[in-house]
């Protein structure tokens, strides 16, 4: 397209428009879906409240409604965790049989001193970080083909989609297992139709890697459709200007998304990774169901999965808790950064 | 404004937490307190409803119109609790913690019985069954699965108890006969995977922990020993202590020998690590009464499921051979006791009903209903007189019968899956016998040493 010919109209568009500071800081409000209301922590009144003492009371106040909900709903309880953790509280202490005695960081020490625990808590990085990066992967590809696609397939595609988002995690998790299952499974199945007579009887959960990929598919399967519309949302909120002033200055596909898609859907982009990285670090019923408690030998335990068979399972409630704050304690860093995210878009906590 | 608006937070904190600490974990008031013996009323009765219950509810029903008859103003009011291990264990914790919703009398299986104890729900009933008019025809190593700490806490009701299931169509056929001894054994599955190489020798789990263990005692081996010497603080807190504390001794070297034994069952010939590496009890039975492998072990009660499949009539048993020729592997004596909870408040009409229910008439009765094995010897004799395929069975409880250490760390073991895990291990080539045994050994003397 001969330049000339645009001139006019780049100026006038360009000018108001495409300056520096608005492509690296978009004033760009969208709402943010939140998946885990409980991550948002309690915001002390003092960040949010405005300078000047005269105003601070009406803030508090208005505080009090999710105050209300918040400390009964999540203070108490982690409260409760936290005294529990110190606790030697088993069914003996729970029925009374035995009485409760304090332990101070005893099960906190049984737990670091566990070899196991540091193998598990490897495998739960790894694992989360590989879901992570595969959902986005995912989420990200198939939120641009929805932009490029016409209404049908995009409908189509749109409904698959969530129908996979509403499948309870307990029931997509048995469902994947008899797929992959080693003796009547559809996979083992159509893979020997096709020649492939190595997987006859094969059984994906015997090694530990295969195990894990398989688990993985179907922790992306579950998460991929809030990244994948999370992201289309964005991207449709991008002004239509903005694109066909960057087309009309000759800006190709990849500099359109680098210098415009990419910098506006930044913030969104955090809030999805942060999101994901706190969903797949917690991951239980996944890995639970379809490597039947772990794994052979324990070999797929996650860190949740390892708090239920270590603790839960045989009733060590002050252990059990003693490793949930110690979760808790490594997923405040991912919220504090979510939190960051959030303010970042514009809404304001 | 900062400080101010910290210390009305720092305040608001405070009192908080001033309000959360008279509200300390939930800790049930004592069961005892509660705790009656009345004549009269309605007796709550809980037992387990099992696969097949309608025959079960049958012969319970006419248990009930008998201690009905004989107890005037009485009414036995019977619930049939979920039979899952985790449900039971929600419904026996919240009678445990709630006394004024728990039964009078209660069906438990054997293995639950020290976390019972230790959970202070169950009461010591010794010096009733003294009375108790069957009580010297009770098998002895079966009335030791409900005493703890020398306390008796438990009717035993019934028991199951597993054996060497073998297709007889390919025993013949490769001119074997039933095997009498663990090399025997280890011949059959070569001999027939040989011939029938789709066909495993013999099912076998890496999750199948009584399938496993009977190789182990046999050995001479065992889970945990009383160790002879008093340990310092074994006795503090907790479940009263006979004073002996319990050791692992999973590691020791008859145990190594049987576990080694075991595992070595997942070999090609017999039931390839690969498909059976996390295979469960309940999936051998399944594996066999598809005529998938040639032996398997499997319970007494496993017989329905396994006419129900291909390898219909075409299978015998006989008691899972050990290593001597002619010998028997000790089964583990698996079963349900009947116990009477602590907060009951009939309790001697609690008693007195589970003395019914285990009374010779009746113990034959849930064997023809259920085929649950009777837990008198007498009852024993006479139904495997009747029925012939009871023989194997009865003649491995006559051998003698093992069983978990009887103390509330078992759950614990259990639960975290020591004895699989240490299976797997040694199955997949994670680690050897030596190194998996000696994990799992320290992982079980540290489940005794938290209680």
């Amino acid at each position: 397209m001969p330049r000339t010919v645009v001139c006019p109209t780049l100026t006038r568009l360009t000018v108001p428009r495409l300056t520096a500071t608005h492509l690296t800081a978009p004033r760009l409000t969208l709402p943010v879906p939140v998946r885990h209301r409980e991550q948002v922590p309690h915001v002390s009144a003092s960040t949010t409240a405005p300078p000047g003492g005269r105003r601070r009371r009406p803030p508090l106040l208005l505080l009090l409604p999710a105050a209300l909900v918040l400390i009964p709903l999540v203070a108490y309880p982690i409260y409760q965790l936290g005294l529990l953790s110190v606790l030697d509280f088993g069914q003996a202490q729970a029925s009374g049989g035995v009485p409760t005695s304090f332990v101070g960081f005893g099960n906190y020490a049984t737990i670091l001193a566990d070899e196991q625990f540091w193998t598990v808590l490897l495998q739960t990085v790894g694992f989360a970080a590989f879901c992570v990066v595969a959902t986005l992967a995912v989420g990200a590809t198939l939120a641009v083909l929805l932009t490029k696609v016409g209404r049908w397939p995009r409908l189509l595609l749109t409904t698959a989609a969530v129908a996979a988002w509403a499948a309870p995690a307990m029931t997509g998790s048995t469902v994947w297992s008899f797929l992959f299952d080693t003796n009547l499974g559809l996979v083992n199945h159509t893979l020997e139709r096709i020649g492939l007579s190595g997987f006859h009887e094969f059984n994906w959960f015997y090694d530990k890697w295969t195990a894990f990929l398989i688990v993985g598919a179907v922790v992306v399967w579950h998460s991929f459709p809030f990244v994948m519309v999370t992201l289309y949302a964005g991207i449709r909120a991008i002004p239509e200007e903005v694109m066909e002033a960057a087309a009309l200055d000759g800006a190709g596909t990849w500099t359109t998304f680098r210098r415009i898609t990419a910098p506006m859907l930044r913030p969104i982009l955090t809030i999805v990774v942060i999101q994901s990285v706190i969903w797949d670090f917690k991951v239980f019923t996944q890995i639970y169901v379809m490597t039947e408690g772990g794994g052979i030998a324990g070999q797929n335990l996650v860190l949740n999965v390892y708090a239920y068979q270590k603790a839960f399972a045989s009733s060590q409630y002050g252990l059990g808790a003693a490793i949930g704050v110690i979760m808790l304690l490594i997923l405040v860093v991912p919220t504090v950064l979510y939190i960051r995210g959030l303010r970042r878009t514009g809404n304001e906590l | 404004m900062r400080p101010i608006g910290r210390t009305a937070v720092a305040a608001v904190l405070a009192a908080g937490c001033l309000a959360a600490t008279a509200c300390a974990p939930g800790t049930a008031s004592s069961a005892g307190g509660r705790a009656g013996d009345d004549r009269t009323g309605t007796l709550q009765v809980w037992l387990y409803n099992e696969a097949g219950n309608a025959a079960k509810e049958a012969v319970i029903a006419k248990a009930v119109s008998e201690f009905h008859s004989s107890h005037q103003g009485v009414t036995v009011n019977v619930s049939y609790i979920d039979t899952d291990a985790s449900a039971r264990a929600a419904k026996m914790k919240g009678a445990f913690n709630d006394p004024n919703s728990a039964p009078d009398l209660v069906e438990f299986g054997n293995t639950d019985l020290p976390g019972y104890v230790a959970a202070g729900g169950l009461a010591e009933i010794g010096a009733d069954l003294d009375a108790w008019k069957d009580k010297g025809d009770l098998d002895p190593a079966i009335a030791r699965t409900a005493v703890v700490d020398g306390r008796t806490y438990g009717l035993p009701w019934w028991v199951g108890v597993r054996a060497l299931y073998y297709r007889t169509d390919l025993f013949a056929e490769a001119g074997l006969t039933p095997p009498t001894s663990y090399a025997e054994l280890v011949t059959a599955t070569r001999k027939i995977h040989a011939a029938h190489p789709d066909t495993f020798g013999i099912a076998v789990g890496g999750k199948y922990t009584f399938g496993a263990l009977p190789f182990v005692w046999d050995a001479g081996g065992d889970i945990a020993a009383k160790d002879g010497a008093t340990k310092d603080g074994a006795a503090k807190d907790g479940a009263a202590k006979d004073g002996a504390a319990f050791k692992a001794a999973l590691d020791s070297p008859a145990s190594q020998a049987g576990i080694r034994r075991y595992t070595d069952l997942f070999g090609a010939d017999g039931c390839p690590a690969q498909q059976c590496a996390d295979l469960t009890g309940g999936k051998t039975v399944d594996l066999f009464a598809a005529g998938k492998s040639a032996m398997a072990i499997l319970l007494n009660s496993n017989r329905g499921k396994v006419e129900a499949g291909a390898a219909k009539g075409r299978y015998g048993v006989v008691p899972l051979p050990g290593e001597k020729p002619g010998s028997v592997a000790p089964a583990f004596a698996g079963g349900n006791n009947l116990g009477v909870m602590k907060a009951a408040r009939h309790r001697t009409l609690a008693v007195e009903f589970a003395e019914l229910l285990a009374s010779p008439a009746y113990q034959e009765q849930m064997y023809d209903a259920m085929g649950n094995l009777p837990t008198l010897r007498s009852v024993s004799g006479k139904v495997a007189a009747k029925d012939p395929f009871l023989k194997p069975f009865t003649d491995t409880i006559a051998a003698g019968t093992r069983f978990v250490p009887l103390h509330q760390a078992w759950a614990q073991i259990d639960a975290q899956a020591v004895i699989p895990t240490m299976l797997q291990q040694v199955v997949t080539g994670k680690a050897d016998v030596a190194k998996a045994s000696g994990d799992a050994a320290a992982q079980i003397d540290a489940a005794f040493a938290g209680h």
